[in-house]
């Protein structure tokens, strides 16, 4: 055996900071950082120089200023006399309510032809097949501006609603009106409301608040007495019977409430050239809604299909063979599994629902871009505080839900050795 | 002995099953009414598929396909079916294909699109079979330029100047490089970047002033329709793998710099919506270069798309290489190989091929994404339908357009995803 060469002698050479590998992911990082600083020194630079030029400034005082313009649908209080910032509200809470529609749809629809395009039904699972391919192979926004024409072109006139023998009749028992400005539904209505409370600029609806802390303390007690009644169960052996007990929880005080603030429906009735009264879901909104859900659901089917596929055959023959029921041994073994693999997905598939929600430009549903993206950056010339402010906002909400999916993931991990 | 006669000396042929058991019978109950549930879902769907057909049907039976405007094509249908009869009127298309296809590109002029898409065809042939002979890839390689060339007009070139910037870069390699390694590389990714600067330009006007050799020059808002989805589409697709790649391997990276940049590239365009990033090409992009930089806007919309597609496939791409086991990445240390060469050679294959799915399935969607430029007013297939509407002649037309463009859209990205298939069987290797 040859006896080992020296060990390189310790001082510095420059050279090892390109050759020697302890040296050179530094060396690397550090010019790697110094380009990048200056492309973005040279960025906010030109920026700089460029506001200089049009006079303009950078400042986001623009949102206290009065708005001057209407939007047809929100969900807060708001005039024209309201600020820019109370538009972005408006905007914002327009997006996250059409992202939350869609995405309850979605999984629904989704769910349903995930299950269905695995049936051994043979016409229901090509029907699915079919759907599937279909929608998800054609662009969304095609998809949405078809729905939009739907509802505009082939919907009823209010007019048609009107005379002795109408050529169109409203539908669930009298109480909803699609027409082709939109659909007119029942509203709630108190009787002896609770009015606002107003906090700094937000305005909080005291009766929602209250329907909303009476559900919370029942679904509370729901869980309290299901809890007793579980640890008198290991204590006996015997379940004490609750569903009376349960039932009370639930419904007595909820009722109390309707009574209390005096709840009741108001109808749409056609008034004029138009209907009154009620709720008036825009056609924007609905071709939207529908047009979102139908294709993101084909996303959401595939997921679960693949999800249902991933666990082995062996998992439910282990289950029936344990002898539980064909729905159980779904309830109980396959569908946990399955979880694991579709929620992941899932989740994704809120997030490119909620971004594809900004669509919405292409029928005019005023959504968080049509506003603060939209009219407010015409209105106030400052395109580079809106678009910033927007895709600041869109970032939150989606580092928000990669959060919430980060958090579940980890909670269903498989624990392995 | 005898004969035991009892026993039976040829088999007797066997018996056919019941009638209930085999051929159509058997078929539809076991596919169709194997449980009450199933049989309610048959006859739902049944009911479902008859109820599309007798709406959709006719209307599609009693197609006009001729006619210059939709009052034509009514009286055609008036006079044919009768009064007060819907049908397609499909003439429309007839009238307007030209338009949805390629925009207002110049009508004599449609040849070079067309020229393209073939030479397309060819190019993607040795990418997409392996069986094509391997020498058509050095066309692959020049396709851009050439499609370039062909689409935009112009000097050649340009282009063929712009290419050469390759060719200085491998010179400056092979000149460099004997003396020292790195500076080669170091020049090998200099000397290109300061020809496309600097010489480029001036080194195809002078070329074109001694020999001229020139289509006419197309502006970019003569491109629309599907030859524009399908511009932005492919140049998409064909950048934003490679930045994907460098981009996952750059947040797999043991450097943090690198790797904190990569993230937060990555997070940042994906938490966008691409709308609001078209609107950043075509609003802000100005803000952020130097005062008087004009550049095209399809050129900034290929480069934000780019960007933006190459975020998400940086994130299939990474599901990839998280699902290859550990022991390849230390098989490939073991055999010497430095972090390149290992990458190419045994990381990058595999990761590539479990994550064809994905990457298709990101290329279909940046496909299908190409329509929202129409809201940044360029003339995609879906502004293109609009425009067709609001003209008087077919003012109150609706869905014969828009059912072209979901036609062809389909075929495009439903094609894409049976070549996937294809393909991951093609090169499925375990044997399960």
């Amino acid at each position: 055996m040859t006896a080992m060469i020296d060990t390189p002698k310790a001082n510095f050479r420059l050279s090892m900071l390109i050759y020697d590998t302890r040296y050179r992911s530094l060396t690397i990082q550090v010019v790697f950082l110094v380009l990048l600083s200056l492309f973005l020194w040279w960025l906010v630079a030109n920026t700089i120089h460029n506001l200089a030029l049009k006079d303009k400034d950078f400042d986001f005082g623009f949102l206290g200023v009065r708005a001057g313009y209407d939007i047809n649908q929100t969900l807060i209080q708001y005039t024209n006399d309201s600020t820019h910032g109370r538009a972005l509200m408006v905007g914002l809470l327009n997006t996250l309510f059409l992202a939350f529609l869609s995405c309850v749809l979605a999984t629904v629809i989704g769910v349903i032809a995930g299950v269905l395009r695995l049936s051994k039904n043979w016409i229901v699972s090509r029907l699915m097949a079919i759907y599937v391919e279909t929608f998800r192979n054609v662009p969304v926004v095609l998809w949405i501006v078809l729905v939009n024409a739907i509802m505009s072109i082939s919907m009823p006139e209010p007019k048609e609603f009107r005379g002795e023998n109408p050529e169109a009749s409203m539908i669930l028992f009298d109480t909803v009106a699609v027409t082709n400005r939109g659909v007119y539904m029942p509203g709630p209505a108190f009787e002896h409301s609770l009015g606002y409370t107003q906090i700094g600029p937000v305005y909080l609806d005291n009766d929602i608040l209250a329907i909303f802390a009476v559900l919370a303390a029942s679904i509370w007690g729901y869980r309290k007495l299901q809890k007793h009644a579980g640890a008198v169960q290991n204590a006996t052996g015997v379940r004490p019977v609750t569903w009376w007990k349960s039932a009370a929880i639930l419904i007595v005080p909820i009722v109390a409430l309707k009574f209390a603030l005096g709840f009741h429906l108001i109808y749409p009735e056609l008034k004029g050239f138009n209907f009154n009264g009620g709720l008036q879901a825009r056609n924007s909104m609905i071709a939207m809604w529908l047009a979102l859900s139908v294709y993101s659901a084909t996303y959401i089917a595939e997921s679960v299909r693949g999800g249902i596929l991933a666990i082995s055959r062996g998992q439910s023959e282990a289950a029936l063979a344990l002898g539980l029921q064909q729905s159980k041994a779904m309830r109980l073994v396959v569908l946990p599994q399955a979880m694991r693999v579709i929620v992941p997905p899932l989740i994704s598939q809120y997030l490119s629902i909620t971004k594809n929600t900004s669509l919405a430009i292409a029928v005019g549903y005023m959504d968080l871009r049509s506003t603060l993206g939209g009219i407010t950056m015409n209105q106030t010339g400052k395109e580079l505080e809106c678009m910033l402010l927007l895709m600041g906002i869109y970032l939150t909400i989606s580092v928000i839900i990669s959060a919430l999916m980060n958090v579940y993931n980890r909670s269903i991990k498989l624990v392995e050795r | 002995m005898t004969s035991q006669s009892y026993v039976r000396t040829e088999m007797v042929a066997a018996q056919k099953p019941p009638g209930v058991q085999t051929g159509i019978v058997l078929w539809m109950r076991e596919k169709l009414f194997s449980s009450w549930l199933n049989a309610a879902l048959t006859l739902v769907a049944v009911y479902a598929v008859y109820s599309i057909l007798a709406t959709v049907g006719p209307w599609f039976y009693r197609s006009v396909w001729t006619g210059s405007s939709l009052t034509e094509c009514r009286a055609t249908l008036a006079a044919t079916y009768g009064e007060g009869v819907s049908g397609a009127c499909f003439a429309v298309i007839r009238e307007r294909w030209q338009q949805i296809l390629f925009g207002f590109y110049p009508r004599e002029l449609y040849w070079r699109p067309t020229l393209t898409l073939v030479l397309m065809l060819v190019a993607l042939w040795p990418v997409l079979f392996s069986s094509a002979p391997r020498g058509v890839l050095w066309f692959s390689a020049a396709f851009p330029a050439v499609a370039f060339w062909l689409l935009w007009g112009g000097t050649v070139w340009l282009p063929v100047m712009i290419l050469l910037g390759f060719a200085v870069g491998y010179l400056a390699y092979r000149l460099i490089s004997p003396l020292n390694g790195l500076l080669g590389a170091i020049a090998a990714i200099l000397a290109p970047i300061f020809w496309w600067l600097f010489l480029c330009g001036p080194a195809a006007e002078l070329v074109q002033s001694v020999i001229s050799i020139e289509l006419r020059q197309l502006k970019s808002a003569d491109f629309g329709g599907f030859l524009l989805s399908t511009v932005i589409g492919i140049s998409g697709i064909v950048f934003s793998l490679p930045i994907g790649v460098l981009l996952a391997l750059g947040r797999q990276s043991d450097l943090l710099i690198v790797r904190t940049v990569c993230v937060a590239f990555i997070e940042g365009f994906r938490g966008v919506p691409l709308i609001t990033l078209l609107f950043v090409a075509s609003l802000l992009l100005n803000y952020f270069l130097p005062p008087g930089t004009e550049f095209d806007v399809i050129l900034r919309v290929i480069i934000m798309v780019t960007l933006f597609s190459a975020a998400y496939m940086a994130e299939v791409i990474r599901g990839g290489l998280a699902a290859l086991p550990r022991g390849q990445y230390e098989a490939a240390d073991a055999l010497g190989l430095d972090y390149w060469k290992a990458q190419r050679l045994i990381i990058m294959p595999q990761a590539l091929k479990i994550t064809i799915p994905g990457i298709v399935g990101q290329f279909i969607g940046l496909f299908k994404d190409t329509t929202l430029v129409s809201f940044i007013s360029l003339q995609d297939p879906l502004q293109l339908v609009s425009s067709i509407r609001a003209n008087t002649q077919w003012n109150g037309v609706y869905w014969e357009p828009f059912l072209f463009v979901g036609f062809l859209f389909f075929i495009f990205c439903f094609s894409m995803s049976r070549y996937s298939m294809y393909l991951e069987n093609k090169l499925k290797t375990d044997h399960r």
